[in-house]
């Protein structure tokens, strides 16, 4: 909370950076990836059109959950795992409001799972972004359910023997209608992929490669770092070819439903035998987010999938609606008389 | 032949069958229709953990229990005065239920050799003599339904299924009730439904009052006339019935939303049932996906300025344990309802119980202290969950309030409050930048300011870590932990000051108080009764605030040589009282699922005095 509150609230569209940053000192490690990804949403959140009251950050227990504080917006700092759940309730109170959840692998994925999957079936109006580090970082060290098999970790001195979710693949499943990849260390996707998750309409699931420069340093540094982004990611764009590669010369073509990579400048195969993007195709969504399976193929990044569906807040808001109009406003005296009365003098 | 026509102050019926038999369906409209004459009653549905056991089993068995009188009725009886059994299973179940020279009423047609194997009996007891204490009136209640449907050309299943108002139509007969409640209750079901359903259900429901004027067999029917009970609009009311009104009724008063977070579970369903109707109230209902988002929906929406509610029963309420600490932390309004059943684990899921009181006060980590209130009667409910919204909201606390499942799905008449005279509930939210600290406090409450989402200037943080006692900002001050800890707890003690007195049924002295809490109160009070009838000082205290207590719980307390307390569990409320107020307390404590009965508490009661009943 500020000590010297403001009086007046800037114009939705004339808000700052400065709007949105607390009083609250920083706590997490020099160099963690967090401090990307709360840069970019302190960027790009001026550019919305709300007012500045109208947001809410929601989060459980972790690292990633103490974003609400760096946020000069309202917050909870809720449970472990139980942020989706807390900010349905937020959402449904008053769907006014622009709901965001920052949460982990651990805490969005382990404890968490059972409320994000359903949050996001539901269709509600809430932002996700889930910074996945692939590690437990607020108690020290522990593997996540993301956390790579084989991985030696302070619980698996032996390695992980559990099979790791893939968050994107876990979302689509849910039925979540928005569903993105991005990383802490390219600021411009990042602050994209943000945009998109604000502009769209019900549930958006966005998973952030965030770098734990502590305790599970560089798992995505093959994906981030310049030297070696080029070759091993592939940008999503919706309706243009799946083309990656310093020269643009590789691309993702379709054998049957497997993904392969073909190179586009060589002569076998051009431009117009590579996959094209398109986010409203959840067949394709699944396939693309399989992709991770196979160790030669690069890693997509971007939007999966983008589709409509009615949200619940505005099914509840529907149904609230048509009992007014058939019934008119409740009568509270009528209700509590019910059917069947009688007098006694 | 004329019958004779005696005239009784209460009667206790018990219609038991199988599941399938309609058994609930048949008390239902034997209770409107004693309420609709102005008898004061109680009643009990007993059913069983199975949907649909098979048929003709023991474990598939459901009963209805009525007591009506004109009388004040407390309880819905410990024992039967008449047993409807619609076969050998619900006979061999409920015998024990009746008392000595009872009246049983039985389906002759459900006697068969395969029902009685089912029902685990080696011969007929409608013939082996074992029945010879009770009065047994053999009817052929499927013969004589299928005999009065003869003419519609039904199928055998159809016409078995109605024959539970063949049983129905007979008991108003022998209580010389009117058919007027029941034909109405028909005619709307059916009429537009399946107008064929509701011509057989007529039929039968009057061939079964027919037979009873007919037959021979019969030769006294009784009357209940009507009870003095305090003028009024009455309408019968279950307890579920009652909590969910209550919280509309809470909602309405403060001018907030009703937002109820809940997951299905026996036996509270009932409530989000109820609530999700009630869509022109602005009620929004959310079936989560468990106990933990149920909670914790209800927390997001009291945040964002909504009355955040939960309903659930005891293993529920034990997965909402860490979010009820964090509802502390935050100190959000919250309203919870526990609709306790036989535990411990998944226990006696359709029983009731009264053994989650401790885990209401205690049962989370950290000290964290809340509001518990407790209804003690079915209409009670409504009252009870309005007072946890009213003191919700108020002191900004999480509250509690203890319900049962004898509550929940018993009913009794309801003296329908006027809404102009329910208790204001005032709410202020927080709107100026200038003076707001998310923890500065109310000097008279200490509660803390209301600040929701969409106030401008407003913006905060809150979180379940330890904040500062001004600013709510994250604090790890060894000092500042101390004084939120005992603030949180000085908070909820200061709801006394915001509860009534607790009252005293009896004298103000004497030689034994017996106090109570929840569901016992019908049956702690009949017993008190009884006892005092006999000359004893007694006098009876029936807590409804528990956490606090009353101001004056001490000084009544100790203005009585000794102190029983019965509870439908192991002794908790004792433990409080005890500790409390440093007295040695002694309990009554029966843990059978059921309610306690009064017949036994007035033995208890008599051991003080010597037991020489006189």
């Amino acid at each position: 909370m500020s000590e010297t509150p403001e009086t007046t609230t800037a114009a939705p569209g004339k808000l700052t950076i400065k709007d949105f940053q607390s009083d609250q000192d920083v706590r997490w490690c020099p160099g963690c990836g967090d401090y990307s990804i709360l840069a970019q949403v302190q960027r790009v959140f001026p550019e919305f059109l709300h007012r500045k009251e109208m947001y809410v950050a929601v989060s459980g227990i972790g690292c990633s959950s103490r974003f609400p504080y760096y946020l000069d917006i309202y917050g909870v700092h809720g449970i472990h795992g139980r942020a989706p759940a807390i900010a349905s309730g937020v959402k449904l109170a008053n769907p006014d409001l622009d709901v965001w959840v920052a949460t982990g692998d651990g805490d969005g994925l382990s404890i968490g799972g059972n409320h994000m999957i359903h949050m996001l079936r539901r269709n509600i109006n809430i932002k996700v972004l889930l910074f996945n580090n692939q590690i437990y970082g607020l108690t020290k060290g522990q593997y996540s359910p993301t956390s790579m098999l084989g991985q030696v970790t302070k619980s698996t001195p032996f390695g992980v023997i559990d099979y790791p979710f893939i968050p994107v693949s876990l979302a689509l499943g849910a039925g979540a209608t928005l569903v993105a990849r991005t990383m802490d260390r390219d600021p411009k996707h990042l602050q994209e992929m943000v945009r998109r998750a604000e502009k769209h309409h019900g549930s958006a699931f966005i998973e952030i490669y965030q770098n734990c420069n502590v305790f599970n340093d560089g798992a995505f540094f093959a994906f981030t770092e310049k030297e070696t982004r080029d070759e091993n990611v592939v940008y999503l764009d919706h309706g243009k070819p799946l083309l990656f590669g310093k020269e643009k010369d590789k691309g993702i073509h379709l054998d049957g439903f497997t993904p392969e990579v073909v190179n586009v400048k060589e002569g076998r195969f051009s431009v117009n035998d590579i996959l094209v993007h398109n986010e409203n195709d959840s067949t394709l969504a699944f396939i693309l987010a399989n992709m991770i399976h196979n160790p030669n193929l690069p890693r997509p990044m971007g939007v999966f999938v983008d589709l409509h569906r009615p949200t619940y807040e505005e099914q509840m808001r529907d149904q609230i609606a048509k009992a007014r109009s058939r019934k008119g406003d409740g009568d509270l005296q009528k209700l509590l008389d019910g059917d069947e009365t009688w007098i006694i003098q | 032949m004329a019958k004779e026509l005696k005239t009784l102050e209460d009667v206790t019926i018990r219609f038991a069958g199988d599941s399938g038999d309609g058994m609930q369906l048949t008390g239902t409209q034997f209770t409107i229709t004693a309420a609709a004459l102005g008898n004061d009653l109680s009643t009990l549905p007993d059913y069983p953990a199975e949907i649909r056991a098979p048929a003709g089993t023991t474990y598939g068995v459901s009963g209805f229990q009525i007591r009506f009188g004109s009388t004040d009725i407390l309880t819905p009886g410990d024992i039967c005065d008449v047993l409807v059994a619609m076969n050998p299973a619900a006979l061999v179940t409920n015998l024990r239920l009746l008392r000595e020279g009872g009246t049983i009423i039985v389906n002759e047609d459900a006697f068969s050799d395969k029902n009685l194997k089912l029902a685990g009996l080696e011969s007929n007891p409608l013939e082996n003599g074992s029945l010879s204490r009770y009065l047994v009136h053999r009817v052929a209640i499927s013969k004589l339904t299928s005999n009065a449907l003869a003419e519609m050309n039904l199928t055998t299943r159809f016409v078995d299924k109605t024959k539970n108002f063949f049983a129905l139509g007979l008991m108003y007969w022998m209580y010389n009730r009117p058919l007027d409640q029941s034909i109405r209750f028909i005619q709307e079901k059916f009429s537009t439904k399946d107008p064929q359903v509701g011509e057989a259900n007529l039929r039968v429901l009057r061939a079964g009052y027919n037979y009873g004027d007919t037959t021979e067999i019969f030769t006294t029917r009784y009357e209940v006339k009507a009870a003095k009970l305090p003028p009024g609009k009455y309408r019968n009311i279950m307890g579920n019935v009652a909590t969910a009104l209550g919280l509309v009724a809470a909602a309405k008063k403060a001018g907030l939303d009703l937002f109820l977070g809940s997951y299905p579970i026996t036996p509270a369903s009932d409530i989000l049932h109820e609530l999700s109707r009630f869509k022109e109230f602005g009620v929004k209902t959310f079936q989560a996906e468990d106990e933990i988002a149920a909670i914790c929906s209800a927390i997001g929406a009291s945040y964002a300025g909504a009355l955040g509610a939960t309903t659930t029963s005891g293993p529920g309420l034990a997965l909402k344990s860490e979010a009820l600490g964090l509802a502390i932390m935050l100190e959000l309004p919250l309203v919870v309802v526990n609709v306790q059943r036989g535990g411990p684990s998944t226990g006696l899921p359709t029983k009731t119980e009264q053994a989650d009181l401790l885990q209401a006060m205690y049962g989370r980590n950290g000290e964290a202290p809340l509001c518990v209130v407790a209804a003690a009667t079915p209409a009670d409910c409504f009252a009870m969950v309005y007072e946890a919204s009213r003191i919700a909201v108020k002191f900004m606390t999480p509250v509690i309030c203890l319900t049962d499942g004898y509550l929940g799905n018993g009913a009794e008449p309801w003296i329908i409050p006027d809404v102009n005279n329910l208790p204001e509930i005032p709410v202020r939210f927080a709107s100026d930048p200038k003076t707001f600290q998310a923890y500065a406090r109310d000097e008279k409450t200490l509660a803390r300011p209301w600040a929701i989402p969409g106030t401008p200037g407003l913006e905060h943080r809150i979180g379940g870590l330890e904040k500062d006692h001004v600013t709510g900002n994250i604090s790890y001050d060894p000092d500042n932990h101390d004084l939120m800890v005992k603030t949180r707890a000085r908070k909820v003690e200061l709801i006394a000051d915001d509860i009534p007195l607790q009252t005293i049924e009896g004298d103000e002295k004497g030689d034994l108080l017996v106090v109570g809490w929840g569901s016992t109160y019908g049956s702690i009070k009949s017993a008190v009764a009884n006892a005092r009838a006999h000359g004893r000082s007694v006098s009876q205290v029936h807590l409804k605030y528990i956490s606090p207590f009353p101001r004056n719980l001490g000084e009544i307390l100790n203005n009585f040589k000794r102190v029983l307390v019965p509870e439908i569990n192991n002794g908790q409320l004792i433990h409080l009282l005890r500790s409390r107020y440093l007295i040695p307390a002694e309990g009554f404590n029966v843990i059978r699922g059921l309610p306690l009965p009064a017949d036994e508490i007035e033995e208890r009661i008599e051991e003080f005095f010597g037991g020489n009943h006189v």
